[in-house]
């Protein structure tokens, strides 16, 4: 009956129907799934904010579309374009180091006339997987040492304007993403392991160019206590959320330290502490298991893709989607120092499910543009 | 171009190196989702109690209740320390968006010093988040209504009203009664007062019958346990009890009495001591001047305090519990019992009183306050006309020992009240004292001093009173007492030594002849108090003389030449009915310089006691019978 069942949905998700509209069902249903889950998450996180919900649901709505919109584009298409699209990304983070606006102290936005403010950075964290999977479309794999050198330099621009506005999430993010690509590409373990070793080198050097509140999250993060009414009631509250979540969890509402306001940023970068609260270790296994499914498919599908340019940027899109994935949730739960990454589709706001949404269709794209199709 | 480069390349094997590195990802994928799980794990399963019992702490929150200080009534139920609201303005921090753009606008409806700012500044520092600051404490009721009705304009700005202790009498009690002034942490050490019933107090009774009643007074603390949002908002209540009032004090003291005491000092230093024999009940506890105890609730201001402290007057000196005065000529009628006791002396010897005594021919000559001395005098007319040179010879003969051990019964050089902190001990000098002190003997002319209450010793205006006492009680001792019931229990205080005594002679017909040879002082043609003749009731008193310098050999002082800070002292001690006294009166003005002032203050205490006999200007101090 259950093989039945299975064999009959797969034969669905291989249909006609899914090649024609060039999407992958198992990838939709999963985010569907990430996507309604979130949104219960969300109310509760909110403060039972039915505004916060529809506007939510707006933008998701907008992602799926993005999506799917995107995953018509065939994939050549796209390597033609990237790095024409980089290079123009690139100028639009140039020009918000000069004419940005925002908010404390950082500068991150474009303003529009009469269209709105939008965010260059989160693009870039398209295109640079990109446009580093188109430079070794055409080269061989693995990359040689001047390869490696041109790549470095190709990310190194982007990542360090956005490091500048300042926003350390997204520059972390943009650069993993383009050192997936490197990665997948083949570079020597060699040049990894040094590159490891090298890491507390650069780490002081960082440390060096790091603004004060920067320099604060790392230090609250090695001793959050030190200042527990200060910068270290975030991961305090956060912690304390979690913890007493359980195994089961509290309910949902009925989490105390999200609805009492305790957790700060509840409803956008924190917001897995909701989840834990209220929903237990079990909702955290639930959530980290469709996580894993995501990019489990991802990964299968960047395995199967017909050619570099597909295997580089999908790998790498799953990869940095993971990163969102990991560095949140070892944020909240107080492994990693506090950056300002979301959790992927669940956290409330911003570009960024958009920019998740589209490289989902990205993948699609890859997956179900192909001369021979896969039965 | 990329056509040309294709040809060469290999392409099975560039699949299979990026296919590895992603099995590599995956596998490090599930290693750190292994990470996370771990830790979720860690938190949610080993660490849970923890942080279960963090969540509570945040979110429940126990509300201290202050319980409502007990009232201190006088001996006819008048209340002479209460509890009446005050309003505060106070702020909270955290919802104060332009702390400038609030003082300017607060500037104009009302004076906010910046010492005011300054202690907010202060307050905010140390607190917990989003619970309020006081700006300004005790608003007068225009300002309390200039700031209501502007109340909507701000947020985080509120008035909350707080019950704090009013004494509505004023100066002449401040002594008696003490005050009560905000908590800080010296308070806790020397007293055995727990802590814990002090979380939500803001005062705590510094002096007095405040001090001293202290833990009667406060009462406990109720709590409320509350859920309370991280913003400070309380969301619901969890359970609660109320706190218990302190317990009411109902003191010996006549308001009425005390008063009048305090108006009768005028512009004299000094103390009065009333006492019901009876009792050892203090009917009034005056120490002059006084000051506005209402000063030191609301915190009092450092010009005012430094008026207070540098006032030449010593208003904040409790004259009554702790100034040593020479007990001068009051002295008298106890030496004669202790000669009488020892063997020095007896009712009917006579001895020649000359204008001065030596101890030696050629000695110094102790002086006679009479230049002529009094001729031949016995013991009797010794204490009637105050016999300097009499008591010189006895207390030479005598020597310090047998002085001190008798006069120690009656309450000289220890403490005396029952409750009250802070009583001097005063100085019964003896020979052990002096040589510890100054590494000297005791000289004969040392016993000659203290013969007539000089040289060392040092009494304070209680414990005149109290060794008094015990004279108009014949033998009986009563310690001093302020209190005479906690609530509406009467207190009772063990029944020792040094509560009630009696002091046996080896005859006790003395008593009855001392109190005979007092009654004489009064009634006597050539007695010391003679301007009391004439009284329906029966006065028994002994007047003093305190002397503040020593004078040379045959000096004699002008009183007119002398600034009157170097008059002389003047004393009375006295108690009436004489047979069977109801009320025990002290009284010293400093550099009164003669008796008649202290003498007329009691007379006219004894009127008011004994007859009602009050001025009608303190009708307002008499409580109406229900």
């Amino acid at each position: 009956m259950n093989d039945n069942l299975y064999l009959r949905l797969r034969a669905f998700a291989n249909s006609r129907f899914w090649q024609f509209v060039h999407t992958d069902f198992f990838l939709l249903l999963l985010l569907v799934c990430l996507s309604v889950g979130g949104l219960v998450i969300l109310y509760s996180a909110s403060g039972q904010s039915d505004e916060v919900v529809e506007r939510q649901v707006i933008r998701i709505v907008l992602g799926f579309f993005a999506c799917l919109v995107l995953a018509q584009v065939p994939p050549k298409y796209m390597r033609r374009a990237s790095p024409l699209l980089y290079v123009g990304v690139l100028g639009l983070l140039i020009l918000v180091l000069f004419f940005g606006v925002g908010a404390k102290g950082a500068q991150r936005w474009l303003e529009i006339p009469g269209i709105g403010r939008f965010q260059p950075s989160e693009l870039m964290k398209i295109m640079m997987p990109m446009v580093v999977a188109w430079y070794f479309s055409s080269r061989h794999l693995p990359p040689s040492f001047k390869n490696i050198f041109v790549v470095l330099v190709m990310v190194l621009i982007p990542v360090l304007a956005i490091a500048r506005q300042p926003d350390l999430g997204t520059a972390l993010l943009v650069c993993v993403s383009g050192l997936f690509v490197l990665f997948l590409a083949g570079l020597s373990w060699r040049y990894i392991l040094g590159a490891l070793l090298a890491a507390p080198i650069v780490g002081f050097f960082l440390w060096q160019v790091m603004h004060a509140y920067q320099k604060q999250r790392v230090l609250t993060f090695l001793n959050p206590e030190s200042d527990p009414l200060g910068a270290g009631w975030n991961i305090i509250q956060s912690k304390t959320a979690i913890g007493s979540g359980g195994i089961e969890g509290k309910g949902w509402l009925n989490g105390t330290q999200a609805q009492l306001e305790y957790l700060p940023e509840s409803h956008t970068d924190f917001i897995i502490a909701v989840l834990a609260e209220e929903f237990g270790m079990f909702g955290c296994l639930m959530l980290l298991l469709t996580y894993f499914l995501i990019i489990a498919r991802g990964l299968y599908i960047a395995s199967i893709a017909e050619d570099n340019y597909g295997r580089l940027l999908a790998g790498s899109l799953t990869l940095t989607f993971f990163v969102y994935v990991f560095v949140n949730i070892g944020m909240v739960s107080g492994i990693l120092p506090v950056v300002g990454v979301p959790l992927p589709l669940v956290s409330y706001g911003g570009t960024s499910i958009i920019t998740i949404m589209s490289t989902f269709g990205i993948l699609m794209s890859i997956h179900t543009h192909k001369k021979r199709v896969r039965r | 171009m990329a056509s040309g480069q294709q040809y060469f390349r290999d392409y099975k094997k560039e699949q299979t190196i990026t296919k590895h590195r992603l099995i590599f990802a995956t596998a490090f994928v599930l290693f750190l989702m292994l990470l996370l799980v771990l830790r979720l794990f860690y938190l949610q399963v080993i660490e849970y109690e923890r942080y279960r019992t963090k969540a509570d702490e945040n979110r429940l929150m126990i509300l201290s209740q202050p319980p409502s200080r007990g009232i201190i009534y006088d001996r006819n139920g008048l209340v002479l320390a209460d509890n009446r609201p005050i309003h505060s303005l106070t702020l909270i921090p955290e919802h104060i968006d332009d702390l400038e753009v609030l003082k300017t606008e607060l500037a104009q409806l009302i004076d906010i010093s910046d010492d005011e700012w300054k202690t907010y500044e202060k307050g905010s520092a140390y607190r917990r988040p989003y619970q309020s600051v006081t700006l300004k404490s005790n608003l007068t009721d225009k300002e309390w209504a200039r700031l209501s009705v502007n109340l909507y304009k701000w947020e985080g700005v509120r008035v909350e009203a707080q019950l704090t202790r009013y004494y509505p009498y004023g100066e002449a009690f401040s002594h008696a009664i003490g005050y009560v002034g905000r908590i800080t942490k010296d308070d806790f050490q020397d007293k055995t007062l727990n802590k814990d019933n002090y979380l939500g107090s803001l005062f705590i009774g510094k002096t007095g019958i405040e001090d001293f009643y202290e833990e009667e007074l406060h009462g406990t603390p109720g709590y409320r346990k509350v859920e309370v949002s991280a913003s400070g908002r309380i969301m619901a209540e969890i359970e609660q009890e109320n706190p218990t009032t302190g317990k009411d004090i109902h003191l010996h003291l006549d308001a009425r009495l005390q008063q009048y005491a305090y108006d009768l000092m005028g512009k004299y230093n000094g103390s009065v001591i009333v006492m019901d024999p009876e009792t050892g009940g203090l009917l009034a506890f005056v120490s002059n001047p006084g000051f506005d105890s209402n000063l030191f609730v609301r915190g009092v201001n450092s010009s005012d305090y430094d008026k207070l402290r540098n006032s030449k007057r010593l208003p904040l000196f409790n004259r009554a519990l702790k100034g040593g005065y020479p007990p001068a000529s009051t002295i008298k009628p106890f030496m004669a019992l202790a000669g009488l006791e020892n063997g020095f002396a007896t009712w009917s010897e006579s001895y020649y009183a000359a204008g001065f005594y030596q101890i030696n021919p050629n000695g110094r000559r102790y002086r006679d306050w009479r230049r002529d001395g009094h001729g031949w005098v016995d013991l009797e007319r010794s204490i009637i006309e105050s016999v300097d040179t009499y008591y010189y010879q006895l207390a030479h003969k005598m020597g310090i020992t047998p002085i001190h051990d008798f006069l120690y019964q009656f309450g000289y050089g220890k403490k005396n009240i029952l409750d009250l902190n802070g009583e001097s001990r005063g100085l019964l000098p003896s020979n052990e004292w002096k040589k510890a002190k100054y590494g000297e003997p005791w000289y004969p002319g040392d016993s000659v001093n203290v013969g007539i209450g000089q040289g060392f010793m040092v009494a304070t205006p209680l414990q005149i009173a109290s060794a008094i006492t015990a004279i108009a009680n014949r033998g009986t001792w009563r310690a001093p007492r302020m209190a005479q019931k906690i609530g509406e229990q009467d207190i009772e205080w063990p029944a020792d030594d040094n509560n009630e005594k009696k002091i046996t002679l080896k005859n006790e017909a003395h008593w009855e002849r001392v109190v005979k040879a007092m009654r004489k002082v009064i009634t006597d043609s050539r007695g010391t108090a003679r301007r009391l003749r004439g009284t329906r009731y029966k006065i028994a008193g002994k007047t003093g003389t305190g002397q503040l310098f020593s004078l040379q050999d045959d000096e004699e002082y002008e009183v007119e030449n002398l600034d009157t800070k170097l008059h002389d002292h003047a004393y009375f001690t006295a108690f009436a009915p004489a047979d069977k006294p109801k009320i025990v009166v002290f009284s010293i003005f400093e550099n009164g310089n003669t008796s008649g002032l202290p003498a007329d203050l009691a007379k006219k205490l004894f009127d008011a006691y004994l007859y009602d006999r009050f001025p009608k200007k303190y009708n307002y101090l008499k409580v109406s019978s229900q």
